[in-house]
């Protein structure tokens, strides 16, 4: 009796209903994807709408009076020369690693349960980089220079970028990132669009939706080309993301400041962009699937799973703080010493501990299953984990810089409310783009869940076989 | 080309890849060769089945992600060691391990961009006109229907046979397009 329940849970195991309910059709994944774009607008959306970009327009006008003043009106200072402006650069770019992750290592890696849940990401890595994105360029003192982080020759410059420095290697990185990930994230649309396309009633979207979908007729020629193409977007972007936050520590690492020069941060940076970006997905999804009524696709097991990343790669963040404590001891470097020393302790302690209480204490509950799978709390645990990441990329910019090597060099780094304002306008950035995605396009990959549920029929037979065989039972063999 | 068909082929519609897959396995044992197959999602073993062959994109996108290396090779000692050379830190005008970041990321950018659009290529997009609109059922091909079309040009094909053969496939619905 045992040995049988064991072996229903195993079968459980190996391939856990990623729907729950009712096995859906084919046609009612359409449905439930497509319906959200095509019911009349809600006046909620507008209510929405109207919020977050008012929240954008306010970081416009932050922006232009940063432009017309100068880089004083924040509270960058003598030794703090990077300070609100950076820390959120790296903050939005942490939180697009998730989507990638997820659309392509863990494609990769055949994890299924992604399907459901990737284009959704996809587009929060393309929207958090579009926030990133905002700071690089307004930053550098003389926006209407901004371009000259590009190699473009012109007539007011005759020398060229310093190829040798890690700020040119992250204007690559950065920018590679953002267009492969706009790449990828139209290539996984394109059938879905043509989906829409072939539902519409009105010739304005049929259109709008015919020329985004570019004419696609699900061939299963067009499909073997399709297949080859995602395959090897994801097999390009896999390395992809690991280097776009590896250069971006490379911008603290390469240099010779005490608190940034670490062989570690690479890893240390790429898994904790991973941790603040499954947070983020997970914010957003609870929200998101509860007002587009999609739990049915986008079930708990999947909020479990990306729970369970949480907990991995929290749990990598805080060993690594550990390792930078106990080298900055065993290196013997009295500056090193002292620069982590002054972080825990040091007049920047509170946000330290801040940081190791949000990332390194909170992911720990998601050892327990029924917490793992409780959405108030998850959600909660999802906020407080962003708050840490962010304190994170402060702690590391703000302690390393704020006390240089003579006394007479030292300072404290204090945002205005430009630097809040502006970083709370991003997050309107964020969320008016999410308001147009979600209204406009499937944010379901509709396609690739019907590919998971033919998938999924065929290796539950199997396994039905495979149990009735593990009982003993004669099983009457249907032909294949 | 020596006559346009009027007739593009006979269109099969089935309401399973597996009930697909089965007639496309028949219609090649019965010596068919000219057929396409239209679904909501790829299927596994479907180019298999129709003897197709792999797609070659591949060798395209090693093709654009050299060019992209050596792009970024040029970009990076034409600028340091011809164009403008600075010493910065002692260190030579150009040397491989600094350029190594920017060599992988136009490498990738330019093996993504040879994938997507190569691959939109390779599918003759975007387009708009194809024989198959003019099935009544097409809409639903992008839903949830699974279409098999045999055409006119196939040495095999024969209007009333061709029909006789698919309906015993299990299609629920055959249909003669035009070209």
């Amino acid at each position: 009796m045992a040995e049988l329940s064991q072996t229903v849970d195993m079968k459980e195991r190996l391939s856990p209903a990623l729907t729950t309910g009712r096995t859906p059709s084919y046609h009612d994944v359409t449905e439930a994807v497509s319906i959200v774009s095509e019911v009349a607008t809600h006046r909620n959306w507008y209510i929405a709408l109207a919020i977050t970009s008012s929240i954008t327009g306010m970081m416009g006008l932050m922006i232009a009076y940063l432009v017309a003043t100068g880089v004083g009106v924040w509270g960058n200072n003598g030794p703090v020369g990077w300070g609100w402006d950076i820390t959120n650069f790296v903050f939005w770019i942490g939180i697009g690693h998730a989507g990638t992750l997820i659309s392509a290592i863990l494609f990769l890696f055949r994890q299924k349960w992604r399907t459901s849940i990737n284009r959704f990401a996809e587009a929060m890595t393309l929207f958090a980089v579009a926030c990133a994105a905002v700071y690089p360029g307004i930053h550098v003192g003389r926006p209407w220079r901004a371009y000259w982080l590009f190699p473009i020759p012109n007539e007011f410059l005759d020398l060229w970028q310093n190829f040798r420095s890690p700020l040119l290697w992250d204007v690559f990185a950065v920018s590679t990132y953002g267009t492969v990930s706009a790449l990828f994230w139209y290539v996984g649309l394109i059938p879905d669009l043509a989906t829409i396309r072939d539902r519409a009633t009105t010739t304005g979207r049929q259109i709008a939706y015919g020329i985004a979908s570019l004419g696609w007729r699900g061939s299963a020629t067009h499909w073997k080309h399709y297949e080859k193409a995602y395959m090897i977007l994801a097999g390009l972007s896999t390395p992809l993301v690991l280097s776009v936050h590896t250069i971006v520590s490379f911008d603290f690492a390469v240099s010779i400041v005490p608190g940034w020069h670490t062989t570690i941060f690479p890893p240390y940076f790429v898994a904790g962009a991973i941790f603040s970006g499954f947070a983020m997905v997970v914010t957003l999804m609870v929200i998101v699937r509860w007002i587009y009524k999609v739990e049915h696709l986008v079930t708990i097991t999947h909020l479990d799973n990306m729970n369970k990343v949480i907990l991995a790669t929290g749990t990598i963040v805080g060993y690594a703080y550990a390792t930078e404590m106990f080298i900055s001891w065993y290196s013997g470097n009295p500056y090193e010493k002292y620069a982590f020393m002054n972080r825990a302790m040091g007049p920047y302690a509170w946000a330290y501990w801040t940081m190791v209480s949000c990332n390194v204490i909170s992911p720990q509950f998601f050892w327990f299953r029924s917490l793992r799978r409780n959405l108030p709390f998850m959600f909660v645990i999802s906020i407080v984990v962003n708050i840490g990441m962010w304190f994170e990329r402060f702690v590391i910019i703000a302690t390393s810089l704020h006390r240089d090597y003579l006394p007479s060099a030292w300072g404290y780094f204090r945002p205005t409310f430009v630097d809040i304002c502006t970083f709370f306008g991003t997050f309107g950035l964020f969320l008016t783009l999410f308001v147009f995605f979600t209204r406009f396009l499937p944010i379901i990959a509709m396609s690739e869940v019907k590919g998971m549920l033919s998938a999924t029929a065929h290796e539950k037979h199997y396994l039905d076989e495979a149990v009735a065989a593990s009982e003993g039972k004669e099983h009457v063999g249907a032909a294949h | 080309m020596a006559e346009k068909p009027s007739i593009h082929g006979l269109v099969a519609d089935f309401d399973s890849p597996e009930r697909l897959m089965g007639a496309i396995k028949a219609a090649r044992k019965a010596g068919y060769s000219k057929m396409e197959a239209y679904t909501p999602f790829p299927i596994h073993g479907i180019d298999d089945a129709m003897g197709a062959k792999q797609s070659n994109l591949g060798y395209f996108v090693v093709c654009g992600g050299a060019v992209g290396m050596t792009i970024a090779i040029l970009l990076q000692w034409w600028t340091g060691a011809v164009a403008y050379p600075l010493v910065i830190a002692g260190k030579p005008f150009f040397s491989f391990e600094p350029s190594i970041p920017i060599i992988f990321e136009l490498t990738v950018l330019f093996s993504a961009f040879v994938a997507v659009f190569g691959m939109i290529a390779m599918n003759g997009l975007p387009r708009l006109y194809h024989p198959i609109f003019n099935y009544s059922g097409h809409k639903a091909i992008t839903d949830d229907r699974f279409v098999l079309i045999i055409e006119a040009s196939d040495r095999e094909f024969d209007a009333a046979a061709t029909r006789d053969f698919l309906a015993a496939q299990g299609a629920d619905k055959l249909e003669l397009i035009e070209a």
